[in-house]
């Protein structure tokens, strides 16, 4: 059973989210996503001051079985992807939660709310299984 | 729902990510295939290759008609145990399989040949055997693979006590019999190993025995970024029936001596090697990040274009190598669409990596 955080939101598309008090979120990719993509071994970043928009793949996160792209969640700004992603992409599989893909500015709170929580994402990984 | 080996439970039971390959529901990675992988490089790892076929062939004329029916000459295998690499190949020299055969006694012989391709196989054997007045058994045999610098002596610890010394003896692609062990010194990993066929009812035991001296479980991920640092080809991807072995760098495996040894397959392939051949077969070292695979276009100086046969991560090199078919023209360096970008690669002569040291820049 994969790990599933009371205090996040998430997407169908595996990814969670984090909200900071300045209404700025963090976003990466749930256990079940790291578990399916196996051995993550590179990860693309977007450049800061991209703009977005919901659903727009914005990152790809290569594992040796495949790469897979990132959506963002909400419409925004990019303000920051993790660097430190280049040099050990293996701390997404080693502690999915506690390492971020990207830091993004929403263009409306409002969306961010709108995010599953974390009964709901349970839910869709129940009927994904 | 797939085939299933008798080691399913026992690969559930230890968390494993199952697949379905070839018909079979088969473990990918039971942790971080990278960590399988440098177990295989570093220490013992082992696979169970049960869904694999196991087939003997019986009777006073097996050594005629597997001098017919393989490109590689089996008239090489005078002692009993040795065994051979060879591709199986149709009229027009198209690849059937690729298997591994082994001489027991003048009126048996044994050859593996791949799951994914067993009913074609059977199929195309049984029908070329019969003018041959050849036995044909498929055998029920569960199979696993020891490979690693020290999974000859971790394994043999597993085995019969009387069986230890000569299973230890066995030079590289030898085997031997033991009650109902066929212990064989070959792999698809580039590693020293064995593979061990055995009755099946007695698979879980040994592969527990195995986990207790320190051999670690790998899946078919790692399984399939061990041959590929070897460079050894994956019958169904680096070849299939469509291309013969001189387009497939197993050049080595056809056996043209003595020249009236009319294999099949030998005249298309004279024809082919006479005309010339018009592509060769590289490996790739990718220099960006990125990962290489199958199928992906490879671009060349002066507007020629291959294909990635296979391509992957490699964990020893630490980065992505594959194998490709390309234009004879090919230089030093291509350049590979990886989704759309361009990655540059480097044109190396495989393998990769073989026990533990990587052979290329």
């Amino acid at each position: 059973m994969s790990k599933v955080p009371a205090d996040l939101k998430y997407t169908k598309s595996h990814e969670w989210i984090k909200s900071a008090s300045d209404g700025n979120v963090t976003i990466g990719i749930t256990d079940h996503a790291q578990e399916a993509l196996g051995d993550i071994v590179f990860v693309e970043v977007p450049q800061p001051g991209r703009k977005l928009a919901a659903g727009e793949a914005c990152a790809v996160v290569e594992s040796v079985k495949a790469a897979s792209d990132i959506y963002s969640p909400v419409a925004g700004e990019v303000l920051e992807g993790n660097a430190g992603l280049s040099d050990a992409p293996e701390k997404i599989n080693a502690d999915p939660y506690g390492t971020w893909i990207m830091r993004v500015k929403p263009s409306n709170p409002a969306d961010v709310k709108a995010l599953l929580d974390a009964k709901a994402y349970e839910q869709v990984l129940k009927d994904e299984a | 729902m797939g085939k299933h080996t008798v080691l399913y439970d026992t690969h559930v039971a230890a968390g494993a990510r199952m697949v379905d390959f070839g018909g079979w529901d088969m473990p990918v990675n039971y942790g971080s295939q990278i960590e399988e992988h440098h177990a295989v490089r570093r220490d013992a790892g082992m696979f169970d290759v049960s869904h694999m076929t196991v087939v003997d062939l019986e009777g006073p004329k097996t050594r005629e008609f597997l001098g017919m029916l393989l490109a590689n000459d089996v008239a090489k295998l005078r002692t009993p145990g040795k065994a051979l690499y060879s591709c199986m190949l149709n009229e027009e020299g198209g690849i059937i399989d690729d298997l591994i055969v082994y001489f027991l006694r003048d009126d048996w012989f044994r050859m593996v040949v791949n799951a994914a391709t067993h009913d074609k196989d059977m199929a195309w054997i049984g029908e070329q055997a019969q003018a041959f007045d050849v036995q044909i058994s498929e055998r029920d045999l569960a199979m696993i693979a020891v490979q690693g610098p020290q999974a000859r002596e971790k394994a043999v610890q597993a085995l019969p006590e009387d069986a230890r010394a000569a299973a230890l003896a066995l030079k590289p692609f030898m085997a031997l019999k033991f009650g109902g062990f066929f212990i064989a010194r070959t792999g698809y990993t580039g590693e020293d190993g064995f593979e061990i066929m055995l009755p099946p009812g007695q698979a879980a035991a040994l592969w527990q025995t195995l986990i207790a001296q320190g051999v670690v479980p790998c899946g078919l991920g790692a399984r399939d970024t061990l041959r590929l640092e070897a460079a050894m080809n994956l019958y169904g991807q680096d070849m299939d029936e469509n291309v013969t072995p001189l387009e497939s760098g197993l050049d080595w495996t056809i056996a043209w001596e003595p020249a009236g040894r009319a294999f099949i397959g030998r005249y298309a392939l004279e024809a082919q090697r006479d005309a010339g051949i018009k592509g060769k077969f590289v490996g790739l070292v990718l220099e960006d990040k990125g990962v290489m695979r199958s199928h992906q276009k490879v671009m060349v100086d002066g507007g020629g274009a291959g294909e990635i046969t296979s391509g992957t991560f490699s964990p020893t090199l630490e980065r992505s190598i594959a194998l490709a078919r390309v234009p004879m023209s090919t230089g030093d360096s291509v350049q590979v669409d990886i989704r759309g970008k361009l990655g540059k690669a480097r044109v190396v002569k495989p393998p990769f990596v073989r026990n533990g040291k990587i052979l290329v820049r």
